[in-house]
């Protein structure tokens, strides 16, 4: 029996739609998985990354540990792939970044409405926050991208499928989408 | 006496037809040939700022749109390199704004878009600039949301135009030029705007809006789920579909 | 009026101008009275010159000199051209008043800002205070503007010495070697008549000597040909070109000959008005060229019935342009003159058959309405004695930069680069730049090439680049340069720019890699073919130039890594850390 591709994923700043919208390939899944094996991903439960050959990326980059997630990422996947609006162009979360920080922080955490205690938290064990939220193209190189908010199951499936076949992905015009 | 023969252009090989005056844009919408083009729009005069319309006449580039035709030209369009270079023009709009579709009340009527997805566009490719731009939203009924603005001016033209008015200029130089309206006060709502102008609905993104009109169209049913931007004949139904009213 | 040094800073060139009501200069006078072009102004500016006050507004956001907050009572702009700029004395003046570059201090006395090529690169390094001209900065002189600013002593006051600005030409050549006497060039016109100068202008082979090189007698052909109401003639001295300063010498030293031939000019098309559009930084030459203006008038030789003659009106009057590279672009300068921003046109229609207000316009350089002058009195052989086969004539250039004798060369166009380069004492040689940054960068291999519009054309503009200088900084300046003076019109430029100078500094700061010299050789590409006028055109050209034939300097200094972040990780997470008060390895990247 020959090797199975092992696919791992996250979700960085990012909402897990795009896993979700994963999942809606439904009973394909099985079809899938006589062909692949998951390795860090939240699906598995798996902590760290082996090696593996394709890399699912959700979500831009907004603290350090992102950073870190993505890194372990890309040196373990052969190939990279950025999922989805927030990992392309920042998505959501980036839309703090016409704010200053601690603009964003004290609106949260201080000014906000039905605050109590204000404080901004602070502890070792909190990432700390990038001045501005970035698509992870910025940081490392990104070998292939699927556009969406989130990319329709059959988006997943197709590029999956030409990359198992040995491909290059192609998405025809019916599943290509920004939202 | 026979009859002369019609002036003739050549695109990509074929033979297209254009009377005096007419510009290379205008004789390829008139026989079907689909230029990618974002600050056009027939009935406007010509304004030559997007550049998707580049195309290649007899060797050098030109923008089709505000080239006149002439006997003799030999264009290239649809080619593998032009559709690179558009793709890379295009990217640089998305990530000069905050063009974030997901958000957007013009996801799936939007020309911006429908184009990058004509020259199959994924990704914005380069690093996005998040400027801080200003919404108005000072009109009653009508937002300019300005994350979204590609500096077409086709509200300036239609404004000037059309609509016998001057509600928008673009101010500012370089990456700070920006869309501004005529009042005093610089606001939306002190202008002579109103929903019956051409200008409250030409705009080809999402940055003029009308206001209490918003995905009122199911996905899959909106102008560019059905049709492609390439498709003859769809100004009318963008124009249509800009009303932001489900026909 | 506010400030305690008392004046109005109209006072600090008086008497000029006053009666325009061209936009420009109200905006320069509000400017000039506030410190800045308050809101409120502007709908009552609009609706006295009945222009609609977008149009006002669009303006001040476009030209450099004018601001919506207030400038210091002291408004000192540093160049920052690499022959006549050295911003580390911005930051030492800005030290000694305690002013961070950009911002107006707190007490409103003083701003200081840099500003791009403002044309003394041969007596530089060179600053405008409240639009005047000091040259040749020192340690000492920057000391003593600084004690004079904390004296408040008004800048009509300073020494005379520190503006004065010297024409040091080393060389002259067909034009500046020739006596003029005033009037000879409209006396030979009208004694030939139009067609005969027409012939004679063309016969000469004469060029436009802005850079871009039309032929002057079929640009003159054209706009007598167009049909008409009016028909205009603009001389462009927008000189804006950084390296450039040879129109100064001759609005300073030669403006009858500067003045005849756009009278000349006017003659031959049949215009009866004509405008100077000079750039803002050269303001202080205004009070003297309206001088020359008035005496011309006094003589006979502007006005009505010149020299006698019953149909020959021509009146000539200046505008002043307010900081914009771009508007030395003919059809962007004519935008202007009609008051809005300096955006170049569609063309065609050219402005010899559409232009100023749509009519026939012819728009030349300063130097080519000179040549014109003379070639009327001596004739178009006398000028085809100089030159090469399709560059007649001489070209006065400006050269400036690492050699020992900076200043203006003129000579027979298919002069060798090495002859100029020995006459004005550049030894050691790493690059020049022929034409400004909107023309070539050439390494010594290339010396031997001759400047004409077969090989190596310019405007003017000769910077010389010796062995110890950073030639990637160079390119770095011109980079920032053309971001900052792009119009915005088109994507291309207006975005591409932006994304050749942030790529470039990427390299510059050494994080650039293979991939991002790619990236970088990609963009200029497209820049350079798709942009709507000559600005775009040109401004990747150092980049293209500096990959083609200086890549060591480029890869010397590039990571040989695969990939580097367009962003400073740890630098990202520097607010963080200030708000959060940590500075543990966690708060950290690498």
């Amino acid at each position: 029996m020959s090797k199975k591709i092992r696919i791992a994923t996250t979700s960085l700043a990012g909402c897990f739609g795009c896993h979700m919208s994963f999942l809606d390939i439904d009973e394909r899944i099985v079809e899938l998985l006589e062909h692949v094996e998951f390795d860090r991903s939240p699906i598995t439960d798996i902590k760290h990354c082996t090696d593996c050959d394709i890399g699912l990326v959700e979500g831009g980059l907004c603290n350090a540990e992102n950073v870190h997630v993505l890194k372990e990422f890309r040196e373990n996947c052969k190939i990279l792939i950025a999922v989805g609006a927030c990992a392309i162009n920042g998505g959501v979360p980036a839309m703090r970044n016409h704010f200053t920080l601690k603009e964003c922080l004290e609106e949260a955490y201080i000014h906000g409405v039905g605050v109590e205690n204000p404080m901004i938290p602070n502890d070792v064990e909190l990432p700390l926050l990038l001045s501005k939220v970035h698509p992870i193209h910025e940081v490392v190189h990104v070998d292939y991208y699927l556009p969406g908010c989130p990319p329709p199951a059959d988006a997943f499936m197709k590029v999956l499928t030409d990359l198992l076949e040995g491909k290059e992905p192609s998405l025809p015009k019916e599943i290509l989408h920004y939202d | 006496m026979s009859k002369l023969p019609p002036q003739t252009i050549t695109i990509d090989g074929q033979e297209i037809p254009f009377e005096d005056g007419q510009t290379i844009m205008d004789a390829a919408l008139a026989a079907d040939v689909y230029i990618p083009h974002l600050c056009h729009r027939p009935g406007l005069s010509p304004h030559g700022s997007c550049k998707l319309c580049t195309v290649e006449v007899n060797g050098r580039s030109a923008s089709a749109c505000t080239l006149p035709a002439a006997s003799g030209q030999e264009i290239s369009n649809n080619t593998p390199a032009l559709k690179e270079e558009r793709k890379t023009i295009t990217q640089m709009l998305f990530v000069e704004g905050n063009h974030f579709c997901p958000a957007c009340e013009k996801t799936g009527d939007c020309t911006l878009q429908a184009v990058a997805y004509h020259l199959d566009m994924l990704d914005g490719h380069f690093p996005q600039f998040y400027p801080r731009r200003e919404l108005d939203a000072s009109h009653e009924s009508i937002v300019l949301d300005r994350d979204r603005c590609i500096l077409c001016a086709l509200c300036v033209r239609a404004s000037q135009e059309v609509d016998g008015k001057n509600v928008f200029a673009i101010s500012g130089r370089g990456i700070d030029a920006k869309l501004i309206v005529n009042s005093e006060s610089g606001k939306l709502g002190d202008t002579d705007l109103s929903t019956e102008d051409l200008a409250a609905h030409i705009c080809p993104v999402g940055a003029i809006l009308i206001k209490e009109h918003g995905y009122e169209v199911p996905i899959g049913l909106r102008t560019f789920d059905l049709h492609s931007i390439a498709e003859p004949g769809l100004e009318p139904v963008i124009l249509r579909k800009g009303k932001n009213r489900d026909e | 009026m506010k400030g305690s040094s008392g004046t109005a800073h109209t006072q600090e060139f008086p008497n000029s101008h006053s009666g325009s009501n061209h936009l420009l200069h109200r905006l320069y006078l509000l400017q000039q009275q506030f410190y800045h072009i308050p809101a409120k102004e502007i709908p009552a500016l609009a609706n006295e010159l009945d222009l609609p006050v977008s149009q006002v507004e669009s303006a001040v956001d476009f030209y450099t000199f004018f601001h919506r907050t207030p400038r210091g009572r002291y408004d000192i702009l540093f160049s920052n051209c690499t022959s006549c700029g050295d911003l580390s004395m911005m930051d030492v003046l800005c030290k000694h008043l305690n002013v961070i570059p950009g911002k107006t201090r707190d007490d409103g006395c003083v701003s200081i800002a840099s500003t791009s090529c403002i044309g003394m690169c041969d007596q530089g390094p060179a600053l405008l205070v409240n639009g005047r001209i000091i040259t040749r900065l020192t340690a000492r002189r920057l000391e003593q503007i600084a004690a004079h600013v904390d004296e408040e002593i008004p800048v009509l006051e300073w020494p005379v010495e520190w503006f004065e600005v010297h024409d040091q030409v080393r060389k002259n050549g067909l034009l500046l070697s020739a006596p003029f006497e005033v009037g000879s060039a409209l006396r030979a016109a009208i004694q030939q008549g139009q067609e005969s100068v027409l012939e004679s202008i063309t016969a000469s082979g004469l060029r436009g000597r802005g850079g871009a090189g039309f032929s002057t007698g079929m640009k003159w052909k054209f706009c007598r040909a167009a049909t008409g109401e009016n028909h205009y003639v603009i001389c462009n001295a927008d000189e804006g070109e950084p390296g450039t300063f040879k129109d100064r010498i001759l609005l300073t030293s030669h403006a009858h000959e500067v003045f005849e031939g756009m009278t000349l000019c006017g003659y031959v098309i049949g215009a009866k008005k004509g405008y100077l559009y000079l750039r803002g930084e050269y303001r202080y030459l205004l009070p003297e060229l309206e001088a020359v203006l008035a005496r011309r008038t006094q003589e006979g030789l502007l006005g009505q019935a010149i020299l006698g003659q019953a149909d020959f009106d021509f009146e000539i009057e200046i505008v002043m342009g307010a900081g914009a590279y771009i508007c030395g672009e003919e059809s962007a300068l004519i935008e202007s003159l009609e008051q809005k921003r300096g955006v170049p046109r569609v063309r065609p229609p050219f402005p010899v058959t559409s232009g100023y207000l749509g009519q026939p316009t012819v728009v030349n350089n300063v130097e080519t309405l000179v040549a014109a002058s003379y070639i009327a009195v001596h004739g178009s052989d006398w000028f085809l004695t100089h030159g090469s086969n399709q560059s007649a004539g001489s070209k006065i250039l400006s050269v400036s930069g690492d050699c020992t004798t900076p200043g203006i060369y003129e000579y027979p166009f298919g002069v060798s680069i090495q002859r100029i380069l020995d006459d004005c004492g550049a030894t050691n040689v790493q690059a020049i730049q022929v034409g400004g940054p909107s023309g070539t960068l050439i390494a010594p291999a290339e010396f031997e090439r001759k400047l004409g519009f077969e090989d190596l054309a310019t405007g003017g503009s000769f910077m010389i680049f010796a062995q110890d200088r950073d030639l990637l900084a160079v390119i770095q300046n011109f980079a920032h340069f053309f971001a900052h003076e792009s119009c915005g019109f088109c994507t291309p430029c207006r975005v591409g720019t932006t994304l050749l100078k942030n790529g470039l500094d990427k390299i510059a700061i050494g994080h650039g890699t293979a991939y991002d010299v790619d990236e970088l050789k990609r963009m200029a590409t497209l820049v350079k073919k798709r942009s709507h006028c000559g600005l775009g055109q040109t401004s990747p050209n150092p980049i293209l130039d500096v990959l083609e034939r200086f890549s060591h300097v480029i890869e010397q200094r590039l990571k040989h890594t695969e990939f580097e972040p367009h962003f400073d990780l740890d630098a990202s997470l520097e607010e963080a850390r200030q708000i959060s008060h940590r500075d543990d390895a966690e708060a950290h990247l690498s």
